[in-house]
């Protein structure tokens, strides 16, 4: 502090909600890379269970007749991928450091400090989609809808992944709590694997099968199917895009319901 | 109220039952350079997360920047800085991209924040370590690149949460220096907690003293240590001051006698010529004085008649009232 410094002109102003957004959003993003081990379990599991039900599964499986098991199997493999990436941890952690109220000091427009964070789920997201599509090029996948199907393919698991991100998001906020978050992680086992992550609806049977035909994540399954195994099957698409909004719609409703509660400074 | 920084009336602050902040008035000019002292638990550190609007009272009005403190919020936020007790930083950012994000959420172009960061680099002395991870950086470090993250907008207003905590004494006579001059040459109004009173003596127009959510004195540092009397003869004692009190009460030219645990705190206009007789008063009545002695006041004086507790038993603690106030 020896050196003297000119008055300077420099006076705040409010910067604009995209600029907050992407001001929130690249510290997020930059972070990423330095915390690689919160993506690691998102690389391999998806990978791991890929490998393990094709394996276990193929030949019993493709007994029913048409069905290419290692396209079916590729969507379950990037729901696994998507569904539960979020910066609910790093968010809570700036809770309880104090980080929030440094951010909360500054004229930021308020909701873009969530939002910030989840345009930085999608960008990581959509990142994670990529090696396990790679993965599946690799054993044979083609997709029926060709390029144009993958980028939708690709678009419906990303907005997937966002629509998820709001439960651990509305629990960090809620609670400031990590170990909170983390529960929220138990919500991914009913929404994933009580669905037909094995085997198609039809060759279900008794209570699996009841619950699946209301687990919204059926729908987006059949839907990323749709776009790899038939050409363009509209009704299968919007279904699939209709279970993201009603479950992002819940999330983001309870996410943000929690940001209003954090931030109204009672 | 053009001319003022900071008004406050009767601003409220209540935790279920408990009353942190109970009707404080506060008005600070433009450019002066405030001194907010108490004991942890008085209410500091909820009466400043209200100012800065990361809190809402319960009752009462404020002003800060000319700004409404409920309705205006987001123009105060454009109007002040603040660097709170604890850093809040994040270890896996460098130096230089928290200063950058502070910077463009308070608008600032890339032109603008790089100017800034070149001008608070040198004054917080980071130097190069700008732009290294903060997870490598000192306690010091920390709290000097805080402070200029409180600084890169040209704050109106800048309110200080005990800025030099933690810092050894050359960062914190650096952080002396950097007050005087965003004070003097920028008329910058401060708003300074501390648990440093010779911190307080030696930056502040004027100090508040907050003691069970109220504000209970307030003067120029001179005025309230006038109010001690010319003189005041400390002596500590075994067993309980309050027998002890009585033993000197009654003598001439005393003007106030107050106990505090084991110390006696006579304050007269005399000293020198009133200390003998204390000595002897309490010696008389089978007093037993482990030490007797005679200064001009201090703030700490003033400190332990408004809260009964010396500022240097409550001051170290490491905690303030967070949420309790």
């Amino acid at each position: 502090m020896a050196s003297r410094v000119e008055a300077a002109p420099v006076r705040a102003r409010h910067a604009g909600f995209h600029r907050d957004i992407m001001s929130v959003a690249g510290r997020a993003l930059r972070s990423i890379p330095r915390d690689p081990e919160a993506v690691y379990p998102a690389l391999v599991i998806p990978i791991f269970f890929f490998a393990v039900n094709i394996g276990a599964l193929q030949d019993l499986a493709e007994e029913i007749p048409g069905l290419d098991y290692k396209a079916f199997q590729l969507p379950v493999a990037i729901i696994f991928a998507v569904t539960g990436i979020s910066r609910a941890i790093t968010l809570v952690t700036d809770i309880q450091t104090g980080y929030f109220d440094r951010l909360a000091l500054t004229p930021v427009r308020r909701f873009s400090l969530l939002l910030g964070l989840m345009v930085a789920d999608i960008a990581l997201v959509v990142a994670l989609t990529l090696p396990v599509l790679l993965l599946g090029f690799i054993v044979g996948v083609r997709f029926e809808t060709g390029l144009l199907g993958m980028l939708v393919f690709i678009a419906m698991a990303g907005a997937w992944g966002l629509a998820f991100t709001g439960f651990p998001y509305a629990i960090a906020l809620k609670t400031g709590n990590p170990a909170a978050v983390n529960v929220s992680f138990l919500l991914f086992f009913p929404f994933v694997f009580l669905t037909t992550i094995f085997v198609p609806l039809e060759a279900m049977t008794g209570w699996l099968q009841a619950i699946a035909t209301y687990n919204p994540v059926t729908y987006l399954l059949e839907g990323l199917r749709s776009l790899v195994t038939d050409s363009w099957d509209w009704q299968a698409i919007l279904l699939g895009v209709g279970a993201i909004v009603l479950v992002g719609a819940v999330s983001m409703t309870l996410a943000f319901l929690a940001f209003l509660g954090r931030a109204r400074r009672a | 109220m053009n001319d003022l920084a900071i008004y406050a009336s009767g601003i409220s602050r209540s935790f279920g039952d408990v009353k942190a902040v109970n009707g404080v008035d506060l008005a600070i000019s433009k450019g002066e350079v405030y001194g907010f002292l108490g004991p942890n638990g008085a209410g500091k550190t909820t009466l400043v997360r209200m100012l800065i609007t990361l809190l809402l009272p319960t009752a009462g009005q404020a002003w800060v920047a000319g700004r409404e403190l409920v309705s205006e919020a987001q123009e105060i936020r454009l109007r002040i800085g603040a660097a709170l007790q604890e850093t809040a930083l994040d270890p896996k950012q460098t130096g230089l991209e928290f200063l950058r994000l502070q910077g463009f959420l308070y608008g600032l172009t890339g032109r603008q924040v790089r100017q800034r960061v070149d001008d608070l680099a040198s004054l917080v002395d980071i130097g190069d370590a700008i732009g290294r991870s903060i997870s490598t950086y000192s306690g010091g470090m920390k709290r000097r690149l805080d402070l200029a993250a409180a600084m890169i907008h040209n704050p109106e207003i800048l309110f200080l949460d005990e800025p030099t905590t933690g810092l050894d004494p050359l960062s914190r006579s650096r952080v002396w220096e950097e007050v005087r001059r965003v004070n003097q040459d920028m008329g910058v109004t401060i708003f300074l907690t501390t648990q440093y009173l010779e911190e307080a003596d030696a930056l502040a127009d004027r100090v508040g003293i907050i003691n069970q959510g109220v504000l209970a004195t307030e003067g120029t540092p001179a005025e309230l240590k006038r109010s001690m009397g010319a003189d005041v003869i400390i002596a500590d004692v075994e067993g309980d001051a309050e027998t002890a009190k009585s033993a000197v009460a009654g003598l001439q030219d005393i003007e106030r006698v107050d106990a505090y645990g084991s110390e006696v705190v006579v304050r007269v206009s005399n000293g020198a010529a009133r200390i003998g007789a204390v000595a002897l008063a309490l010696n008389q009545n089978g007093v037993e004085v482990r030490e007797i002695r005679m200064r001009t006041p201090t703030l700490d004086d003033v400190f332990l008649s408004v809260t009964g507790e010396r500022f240097e038993e409550v001051g170290t603690e490491e905690s303030d009232d967070g949420q309790q106030g």
